[in-house]
C-alpha cells in the first residue's frame, strides 16, 4: 500500500492518518494525513479557522477524532485517556494557561514530577522525597523561575505562567512535547525568551507547536505544516513554504 | 516570633491538635458539649477532605455519617457485637456507601455533583426510614448500651462523661493523624491539583476520576467514623443523622473555620456548636442566627476564622521577606 503521508521517513514519532473532525455540520478537519519525524521542531501554522487548534486537540488527546487514526511510535493512541498521554511520553502546554493557581510555582512542578513515581502514595511524606524537590528546582531554573519559586502560581506574570507550564510539561520527561501557541499574549521580550527556551528544548526532544505568528516560526522551525479550511495545504521547510504559491495566496493574502 | 510559632504549629499539627483536645473538656461548660465538638469536628474534617482540599461540594455526606451510626447501632442492638467490632462495621459500611455514591456521582461536576449526591443521600435516608424493624424508623434506633469498655483487662466506665471523652479522643486523634498523613503525601498533592485544575492534572498523567473516587471513599470513611462514635456517645441513633441538614452542617462548619485548612473544620465545628449551645439557651431562633452568621462569613470572611488567620500570617511573612532583602 502506498502511504499518503507527504514525507517518507523511516520511523515517524507521530503519524496522523486520515484524520477528520466534525462538529455538527462543520467539518473542522478533513482527511488530514501527516507524519512527524523524531527529533525535529515542527510548527503547524495556518490562518484563523484553519483547524490548527482542532488539530492540536485531536493529536494531544483532548478529544478523539471523528474518523482516522493517530499513532505514536507505531502504537495506535486514538481515543486514549487524557492522563495516559503523559505516561506514554507526550506532554503538552495549553494555549490558555493552565496552572495550579493556589499552589506555589515549585509545588506546581513538583506535583507534575511525581507522576512517574508516586500516583497513589497515601502515607509517604512528600517533604521527604528530596529527589522530586530537587528536580522541580532544576526545572524552575531551566525556565528562569528560580526567583519566583515560592510565589503562588496565580500571582506570577503571564509570561512566567507560560514558562511554568513548560516546566510542568517537562517534568513528565516527555519524548514528544506539544505546545499550543506558546507565545500567545506575550510581550515581545517575553516572546524572545520563550523562543530561546523552545529552541533549547528542541535540541533534546521532538517538539510540535501550533502557532499563529508565521514570522516567528520561520526562524525557529525546521519543518512547517500549513492547514487551511481544515485541510492539509503544504508541508516543507520554511524556505519551501515561503515560496509555495498556494500558501502565499491563502495565508499571506497575496494573489 | 509569631512566624516561628506558626511554623511550629503547622509542622506538628497533629500533636498540637491532640494537646489542645486533651485539655479541651476543661474549657467547655460541660463534657457532653466537648464530646459533641469532638465528634462533629471529625465529621467536618472528613467533609473538608473532599470539599476544601479536592473542591467537591457534596450535599450527601449525612449518608456516611448516618450509615456509620446506624450500622454500629444495629451491630450492637441486633447482633450483640462488641463495641470495637461495631465501630469497624460502621466505618466499613460508610466507606462502602461512599464507594457506591462516589462511583455514581464523581463524573458530574459543580452543581450537578452536589445535586446527585443530595439525591443519593436522600435515597439512603428513605431506605433507613422505611426499614423500621432494623432502624426504629422515625423514632430512631434505641438501646445501644455500651456501659463498660474492657481494655486489656482495664475496665473503663463509659457512662462517665470524661472517660467517654478521652475514649472517643483516641479514635479522633488516630483519624486526624491519618488525614494529616494523607494531606502530606504525594497523593495529597494530587488532590489539591485536582481542585486547582482538572485538565492540567490529567495532562500531568494523573487519573482524575480514580483520584476523586479514592478521596470520596476516604472522606466517607472518616465521616462514618464520626457517626459510629456518635452512636456510642448518645446510645441512640436519631433519624436526623441521615437528614440533608446534617450534610449542610458540614459545609457550614468548614466555611466558618476555613475550608482547605487542617484546623479550620474543627474550629468551625467548635464555634458552631458552642454558639448553638449558648444561643439556644437564650432564644428558640437559633437557625436565624445561623443564617446571619453564614451570610457574614460568605460575604466578609470567605476564608473562615482559621483560614483568615493563616492568610494574615502568610502575608506578613512575605512582606517581611520583601523588606528584609
Amino acid at each position: 500500500m502506498m502511504s499518503s503521508t507527504v514525507t517518507a521517513t523511516p520511523a515517524p514519532i507521530l503519524a496522523v492518518e486520515h484524520v477528520s473532525q466534525r462538529f455538527g455540520n462543520f467539518l473542522a478537519l478533513n482527511d488530514v494525513s501527516v507524519s512527524f519525524e523524531a527529533g525535529k521542531l515542527t510548527a503547524i501554522i495556518g490562518p484563523n479557522g484553519a483547524g490548527k487548534s482542532t488539530f492540536f486537540n485531536v493529536v494531544s488527546g483532548a478529544f478523539a477524532p471523528t474518523s482516522g487514526r493517530i499513532r505514536f511510535r507505531g502504537r495506535d493512541i486514538t481515543g486514549m485517556a487524557a492522563h495516559q498521554y503523559a505516561r506514554v511520553g507526550i506532554a503538552k502546554s495549553f494555549q490558555i494557561t493552565n496552572v495550579f493557581k493556589q499552589l506555589s510555582a515549585h509545588e506546581n512542578v513538583r506535583v507534575a514530577a511525581q507522576m512517574r513515581s508516586s500516583r497513589f502514595a497515601l502515607l509517604r511524606s512528600r517533604g521527604a522525597m528530596t529527589e522530586l524537590i530537587d528536580r522541580a528546582d532544576m526545572l524552575l531554573a531551566r525556565v528562569g523561575l528560580t526567583a519566583s519559586r515560592d510565589k503562588h502560581a496565580g500571582d506570577l506574570a503571564h509570561g512566567q505562567q507560560r514558562a511554568l507550564e513548560v516546566a510542568m510539561a517537562l517534568a513528565a520527561e516527555p519524548v514528544l512535547l506539544l505546545m499550543d501557541e506558546p507565545t500567545a499574549g506575550m510581550s515581545p521580550e517575553e516572546t524572545t525568551v520563550m523562543m530561546d527556551l523552545i529552541r533549547s528544548l528542541a535540541a533534546e526532544r521532538t517538539v510540535i507547536l501550533v502557532e499563529h505568528k508565521m514570522k516567528l516560526v520561520m526562524h525557529l522551525c525546521e519543518r512547517l505544516i500549513v492547514l487551511h479550511h481544515g485541510e492539509l495545504l503544504a508541508v516543507g521547510t520554511p524556505d519551501a513554504i515561503r515560496n509555495n504559491a498556494e500558501v502565499r495566496r491563502v495565508y499571506l493574502g497575496k494573489n | 516570633m509569631m512566624r516561628d510559632f506558626h511554623d511550629f504549629i503547622v509542622r506538628h499539627r497533629v500533636a498540637a491538635a491532640i494537646a489542645l483536645l486533651l485539655v479541651f473538656p476543661l474549657l467547655m461548660p460541660y463534657e457532653a458539649l466537648a464530646i459533641n465538638i469532638l465528634i462533629f469536628g471529625l465529621y467536618a474534617v472528613g467533609f473538608n477532605l473532599l470539599f476544601g482540599y479536592t473542591g467537591m461540594l457534596s450535599f450527601g455526606h449525612a449518608a456516611f455519617f448516618g450509615v456509620g451510626s446506624y450500622l454500629t447501632g444495629i451491630s450492637i442492638v441486633h447482633f450483640n457485637l462488641p463495641w470495637l467490632a461495631a465501630i469497624g462495621v460502621g466505618v466499613a459500611a460508610a466507606a462502602l456507601t461512599g464507594l457506591v455514591i462516589g462511583y455514581l456521582s464523581i463524573r458530574t461536576r459543580g452543581i450537578y455533583f452536589s445535586m446527585v449526591t443530595l439525591a443519593l443521600g436522600q435515597i439512603v435516608y428513605y431506605a433507613f426510614y422505611k426499614a423500621d424493624r432494623w432502624t426504629g424508623g422515625e423514632n430512631g434506633l434505641r438501646g445501644i448500651k455500651v456501659e463498660v469498655i474492657n481494655l486489656f483487662g482495664l475496665k473503663l466506665d463509659f457512662l462517665n462523661p470524661l472517660t467517654k471523652y478521652y475514649m472517643i479522643l483516641v479514635f479522633v486523634a488516630a483519624a486526624l493523624w491519618l488525614v494529616s498523613r494523607i494531606l502530606n503525601s504525594p497523593f495529597g498533592a494530587i488532590i489539591e491539583a485536582v481542585r486547582e485544575n482538572e485538565k492540567r492534572t490529567a495532562a500531568c498523567g494523573f487519573d482524575v476520576a480514580r483520584t476523586k473516587l479514592l478521596v470520596f471513599v476516604l472522606s466517607a470513611g472518616i465521616c462514618g467514623l464520626a457517626g459510629t462514635l456518635r452512636a456510642l456517645h448518645l446510645s441512640i441513633v436519631p433519624i436526623d443523622s441521615l437528614h440533608y441538614l446534617q450534610s449542610g452542617q458540614g459545609v457550614m462548619m468548614c466555611l466558618l473555620g476555613g475550608m482547605g485548612t487542617f484546623f479550620g473544620p474543627f474550629i468551625g465545628a467548635a464555634v458552631f456548636l458552642y454558639l448553638e449551645d449558648v444561643i439556644t439557651a437564650m432564644t428558640t431562633h437559633w437557625m436565624a442566627v445561623v443564617g446571619v452568621v453564614f451570610i457574614v462569613f460568605v460575604l466578609f470572611f470567605p476564608r473562615g476564622l482559621w483560614g483568615s488567620l493563616l492568610h494574615w500570617f502568610r502575608r506578613t511573612a512575605l512582606a517581611r521577606q520583601e523588606t528584609g532583602k
